[in-house]
């Protein structure tokens, strides 16, 4: 089947969900209405609350939203042939993604512009937001970790990839210093950044010696590593160890310094990226090569899809965007719709070409199953088969094929790495916030904060133990970065879905995709943790059982508060128009 | 043909210099936090010698300061010399 047909029914359906479902939901459950005083109006201070374009806004909220993890679930989900997931991504955004982002948004505007977790304050008390923080503090943790071994994976497979990453750091301080203090425009600078990146990676591409290659370093993959460990071990400790060391500099840093220019030169790759990979799309016209459904999986994709993919099909980490940022800058009320489903629909395009990257890749069919044998292999494969379908891609735009490795893989490290920084920053100030709650102050001092936050990600992502000795087996976190993504985003579900209900509106829309989400993320983690990782189960290991044991009790109490707080009775429907 | 570029490049660079705006803005308005507690240093309990002279600026802070005491938590002018509210 052509790639061309798949991706336009792709398109088809997120244009009917967007035209038709977003109207519905915006009409007759939110109720959108154009004359509300947006917090952008009401507290207009110049700084955090500012009316702003819609367009403008939803370009913001996209890049803020789209990063490396919609790329890396669908490459893995896979695994079940590409229509399980090609559904997923697709209904999934329609009917999940779509709803929360938006929902999220509206709930924010109504409540001032507040966060999620003040919101859950609000309406379930002190217990909704330790639930809500504990669970961001889980999901930060297995972010940190999994992106940490997406970058350490992609430098160690395609070391020309290095050089041009290890560069963006000064030159997006050098940015960061002209646009913040010199004031200049940064369109420019920034486009003369990734121009330098660019050729940076075409040299790499070419000369060997611009390689930074630690496994050929050490004498290639049989030589000897430190410590007794293996070369591949060696190098993903030393990769890792130096992630972590960035990180906590990185995080601790202003985020004028490195994190937003960072994003500014990001925000042209995702540009450079979406246009490579759709352009070679449509150029080339692929067939699809992987099969329509795996007959044979040795794990069933009922429910490891719904957990596997989670950012481009529903991914909760929205909703922090959503609430804490773009809520205070919507200038009306029905903008909401645009900024909040079309963003859940950019997310979902990414996806969608994530899946059709990897499933035109393969010569045959039989070629797809070498590589994704099992479950795990995929978890293990996924993203370099990404980076190596990407670039015959972009072979069908006259990029040959080391400078197009070398250009997708820095694309997918960026991301992953300006993920990595906001999320130990997140951590850090989670942990701060925990240690007020919990009256340690010594917690919530930065050096401690972030610590922690650094040192609890280094060994979640060093312990657990691959095909290639320790470190090398940080995909394995995957299914668990997943599962926590869909508890958050089942919170937000929940927290519409009440203030919905004390408005006296039918909240059926949201309440199904929530129930979905935590009916799937449950049934998942307990099939994993009694069946699989478990001391008596058929893949042991420990770390994993203790990690997800936790997220399932995280899950209960979920499931608990939504039950407890949507069948309270409740006095009569509160007035919309007065802000809670 | 080339308004329509310039208009792109012009939304592009608009939705590039969001958060930037918003940063710059933060940063004065912490550096203008700064300043006023400065010349309100007293009222917090440190001593501050050029507190007299500061009442010559009255005229021209008195709106600031009003958006600055709701921006630290006090509803009402903390100052019964400074009528804002």
């Amino acid at each position: 089947m052509s790639a061309i047909i798949v991706a336009l029914l792709g398109f088809f359906v997120f244009l009917l969900g967007y035209r038709y479902y977003s109207k519905f939901i915006a009409e007759k459950i939110y109720k959108l209405d154009p004359n509300y005083v947006t917090p952008a109006h009401q507290y207009n201070d110049g700084v955090d609350y500012v009316p702003t374009n819609k367009f403008v806004l939803w370009g913001h909220h996209f890049t803020s939203v789209a990063g490396a993890a919609p790329i890396l679930g669908p490459a893995i989900a896979l695994y079940w042939g590409w229509l399980p997931a090609f559904l997923w991504v697709i209904l999934g955004t329609v009917f999940a993604a779509g709803v929360h982002d938006f929902g999220t948004l509206v709930l924010s505007v109504r409540h001032k512009g507040q966060s999620v977790g003040t919101i859950a304050d609000r309406l379930i008390g002190r217990s909704g937001k330790l639930l809500f923080l504990f669970i961001i503090l889980i999901l930060v943790l297995m972010v940190n970790a999994v992106f940490a071994w997406v970058i350490a994976n992609l430098f160690i497979s395609y070391p020309s990839s290095v050089f041009p990453v290890l560069l963006q750091i000064p030159l997006a301080i050098a940015i960061g210093y002209m646009v913040y203090k010199r004031k200049t425009k940064m369109l420019v600078p920034s486009l003369i950044v990734l121009a330098i990146m660019y050729i940076a990676a075409i040299a790499s591409a070419q000369f060997e010696f611009l390689q930074i290659d630690l496994v050929k370093y050490m004498g290639g993959e049989e030589g000897e590593g430190l410590f007794g460990l293996g070369v591949v071990s060696t190098a993903f400790f030393i990769w890792i160890i130096f992630l972590m060391v960035y990180s906590y500099i990185a995080s601790i840093l202003p985020v004028w310094k490195l994190l937003q220019p960072r994003d500014f030169i990001n925000s042209h790759q995702l540009v450079v990226g979406l246009a490579i990979l759709y352009l070679g799309l449509f150029f080339t016209n692929p067939e699809l090569t992987a099969p329509i459904v795996n007959e044979n999986p040795d794990r069933s994709w009922l429910p490891l899809l719904f957990i596997t993919v989670a950012c481009g099909a529903i991914s909760g980490f929205h909703g922090l965007v959503s609430s804490g940022t773009s809520a205070k800058q919507l200038d009306k009320e029905t903008d909401a719709r645009f900024v909040g489903y079309f963003g859940a629909v950019g997310e979902g395009l990414l996806a969608l070409v994530s899946i059709l990257t990897v499933a035109t890749f393969f010569s045959n069919t039989d070629a797809f199953f070498a590589t994704y044998a099992s479950y795990n292999d995929a978890n293990a494969a996924g993203l370099n088969t990404f980076v190596e379908g990407a670039s015959v891609l972009a072979g069908g735009l006259g990029i040959p094929s080391s400078i197009a490795i070398t250009i997708v893989s820095i694309i997918v490290v960026s991301f992953a790495a300006t993920t990595l920084d906001t999320s130990v920053r997140l951590m850090r100030y989670i942990i701060s916030e925990l240690g007020t709650e919990y009256k340690i102050p010594t917690l919530s001092k930065t050096h401690v904060a972030t610590s922690i936050a650094v040192l609890s990600s280094a060994a979640l992502v060093l312990l657990p133990e691959g095909p290639k000795g320790f470190g090398s087996g940080g995909y394995l976190i995957w299914p668990l970065f997943g599962t926590s993504n869909q508890l958050l985003a089942g919170i937000s579900l929940m927290l519409i879905s009440i203030w919905l209900k004390r408005l006296g509106r039918n909240y059926a829309f949201t309440l199904i995709p929530m129930i979905f989400l935590l009916f799937m993320t449950m049934y998942a983690m307990f099939q994993q943790v009694f069946f699989q990782w478990a001391a008596w189960g058929t893949n042991t290991n420990m770390l994993l059982f203790v990690l997800g044991a936790i997220i399932f009790a995280f899950a209960l109490w979920i499931a608990i508060t939504a039950f407890r707080m949507l069948t309270k009775k409740y006095g009569d429907p509160i007035d919309q128009n007065k802000a809670m | 043909m080339l308004e329509k570029l310039k208009k792109i490049i012009q939304f592009y660079e608009e939705v590039l210099s969001l958060p930037h705006r918003t940063e710059v803005a933060r940063e004065l308005r912490e550096e203008e936090d700064v300043f006023f507690l400065l010349l309100f240093s007293e009222m917090v309990g440190i001593p501050n010698p050029a507190y007299y002279y500061t009442l010559e600026l009255y005229p021209y802070m008195i709106e600031k300061f009003h958006d600055w005491h709701l921006r630290m938590g006090m509803e009402k002018s903390p100052l019964s010399g400074i009528r804002c509210c």
